[in-house]
């Protein structure tokens, strides 16, 4: 998973602080960006560009590890040997996702432990869409579908930035995503096509999901503050409103297809605009819940927390002096 | 029991238990890369399994989601060790340590099994095994070496897991003909060389070895008798595929 829904919070003057950039380095940076070249490390990049990326990338690290809690609750319980292994190994990947991220957060200054310590306290955020909860397994199937699905439409636009270490880590996560595609397809087919008992599983989380999948890529481009100069940058490659019609293009007939139905009369596409018509979401729920007060903030941040707080001895045991890094067996 | 279901069934539900419990690691783990560790550890032990239940089958038991998925825990034939909670990191990495060495010892010497298709599941299991046991030792040699904090934790989940590690060489009534088929080397030899094994990476730590075979052993799992934590887990495993077991996932 994850990255997007997590851009939507820019800064409202994205323009402050250039007055104090060199005017011919920037120049020089932006004429790199325009050619494709892809922005490493060392180079020169401008401070609002350095932290936008940190911020961006920091968010989607953080959402591949959130996103690893409501799936990975269903590791324990999911049914059969089969789904058992592939659901592990689904979720696994995303913590490994996330460890790409950090690493390519971390090339721009800050360390994993500070993206680590502001994620517990709330003052980094991650996809709002991990805020909802998975009360059945049809849920989860949901996410590694349809989440996964959003994702990478994201990803693959993103892929095509100009910071050239998350790139690299995209291009990575975006040919794992592929596999949980078809995972989430085919968990989700199958139920679908099941027993009374599993469609009905899985039309309910269906309709209990839509509504968070219709804002996961934010709010609609005409609410959205000004994004003009991180478009420029190839920092966002694609807007809000790109990424949701062209999600809703590729999966909504293909939901459709398996016999389920979407809870929103008002879905169709209109084929003279090529653009999907839909009820507008509840903004200002999403607003709400981004902000902290959904139905599983608490829940997610607390696992995280504990997470932190109990392994910390092992942390600070792997930086005595005696010590060196370990490469881990993954 | 006859004596090959007998050893297989002790040995897939060793494998089942654990790879489950690894499992629950998942976002848990004091740093990523041991998130990742223990999900690999687990996804293996999952599938060691299954190849020990396809055995099992193809001598004419269940399905291996059945046996897996339906079956209570006086059913269940692994150790008790497996089945206690991940607890803290200190406590899975003991367990991951004593467990992983005495697995890795016995299925190399499953490799020579009278009972050729266990023998070829052996040799194909003990080189990811191999991997298990590194990363343990690796493990608990930086723990064990580290901070004084770090130290006591370690020594103190090793004191309180050392007996019910012990339960992992409890014998069955099938031991003698397990032996005297060359089926398996049998539970004391293992023992034997279980413990001179983790005493060699123990040596290089700070930590204390109190003697090991004065403990007494937690025993029982091998006959059915389990700790609390057992039957949650089973419950847990088999709440959506009890959901309709006619059904196909
Ligand atoms: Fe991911
Ligand atoms: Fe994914
Ligand atoms: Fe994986």
């Amino acid at each position: 998973m994850y990255g997007s829904a997590s851009t939507h919070d820019l800064p409202t003057t994205a323009l402050t602080g250039l007055e104090n950039e060199d005017p011919i380095l920037l120049a020089e940076f932006e004429a790199r960006i325009n050619r494709g070249e892809k922005i490493e490390p060392g180079d020169w990049m401008p401070a609002l560009y350095r932290k936008q990326l940190t911020r961006m990338i920091e968010q989607h690290a953080h959402s591949e590890i959130i996103g690893s809690l409501p799936e990975g609750t269903w590791i324990t319980r999911a049914p059969g040997f089969r789904r058992k292994m592939a659901q592990m190994a689904k979720v696994q990947d995303e913590v490994g996702h996330a460890q790409l991220l950090y690493s390519a957060a971390e090339t721009l200054g800050k360390t994993r432990e500070e993206m680590l310590t502001d994620l517990i306290n709330g003052k980094s955020k991650y996809s709002n869409v991990f805020n909802y909860p998975t009360p059945t397994w049809a849920d989860s199937n949901v996410i590694s579908w349809l989440i996964d699905a959003g994702a990478i439409v994201n990803q693959l636009a993103n892929a095509k930035g100009s910071y050239g270490p998350y790139c690299r880590a995209l291009d990575r996560i975006c040919a794992e995503e592929a596999f949980h595609l078809k995972y989430g397809h085919d968990a989700v087919v199958h139920l679908a096509t099941g027993t009374p008992i599993q469609r009905k599983m899985m039309q309910e989380a269906l309709n209990r999901w839509w509504p968070a999948i219709m804002t996961f890529f934010g709010p609609s481009d005409k609410m959205s503050v000004h994004t003009e100069i991180l478009m420029r940058w190839k920092v966002k490659m694609a807007s809000n409103d790109e990424c949701r019609n062209q999600f809703l293009d590729m999966y909504v007939p293909k939901i459709w297809e398996i016999g389920l139905t979407l809870p929103d009369a008002n879905l169709r596409k209109n084929e003279e605009t090529g653009q999907w018509e839909f009820t507008e979401p509840d903004w200002e729920d999403f607003k709400r819940v981004i902000n902290g007060d959904g139905p599983c903030n608490a829940e997610r941040i607390a696992v995280r927390r504990a997470a932190e707080e109990n392994g910390a001895w092992v942390r600070r045991a792997l930086l005595t002096p005696k010590t060196q890094y370990v490469r881990p067996l993954a | 029991m006859n004596p090959t279901l007998d050893l297989l069934y002790r040995l897939a539900d060793d494998q089942l238990i654990l790879g489950h419990r690894n499992s629950e690691w998942n976002g848990l783990g004091p740093i990523l890369e041991e998130d990742i560790a223990f999900s690999s550890m687990a996804q293996d032990k999952l599938g060691h399994s299954l190849q020990l239940y396809s055995l099992l089958r193809a001598l004419g038991e269940a399905e291996p989601d059945t046996v897996a998925f339906t079956r209570n825990a006086p059913q269940f034939h692994c150790c008790q060790l497996v089945e206690l909670p991940i607890g803290e990191y200190d406590f899975s990495l003991t367990r991951h340590f004593l467990f992983d060495h005495a697995e890795l010892l016995r299925f190399e010497a499953l490799a020579t099994s009278s009972y050729e298709p266990l023998a070829q599941v052996a040799r194909k299991l003990r080189g990811e095994l191999k991997y298990h046991a590194l990363h343990a030792n690796t493990w608990m040699k930086r723990l064990g070496t580290a901070t004084d904090e770090a130290i006591e934790r370690m020594q103190r989940s090793l004191d309180f897991t050392l007996p019910y590690a012990l339960g992992i060489f409890e014998k069955t009534d099938a031991e003698a003909e397990i032996i005297s088929s060359g089926l398996f080397v049998g539970e004391d030899e293992l023992r034997g060389r279980w413990l001179e094994s983790i005493s060699k990476v123990l040596a290089q730590t700070a930590l204390e070895v109190p003697d090991v075979l004065a403990l007494t052993p937690v025993m029982g799992g091998r006959y059915g008798q389990h700790t609390e934590h057992l039957q949650p887990l089973l419950d847990e495993m088999a709440e959506v595929f009890r959901l309709d077991p006619t059904a196909d996932w």
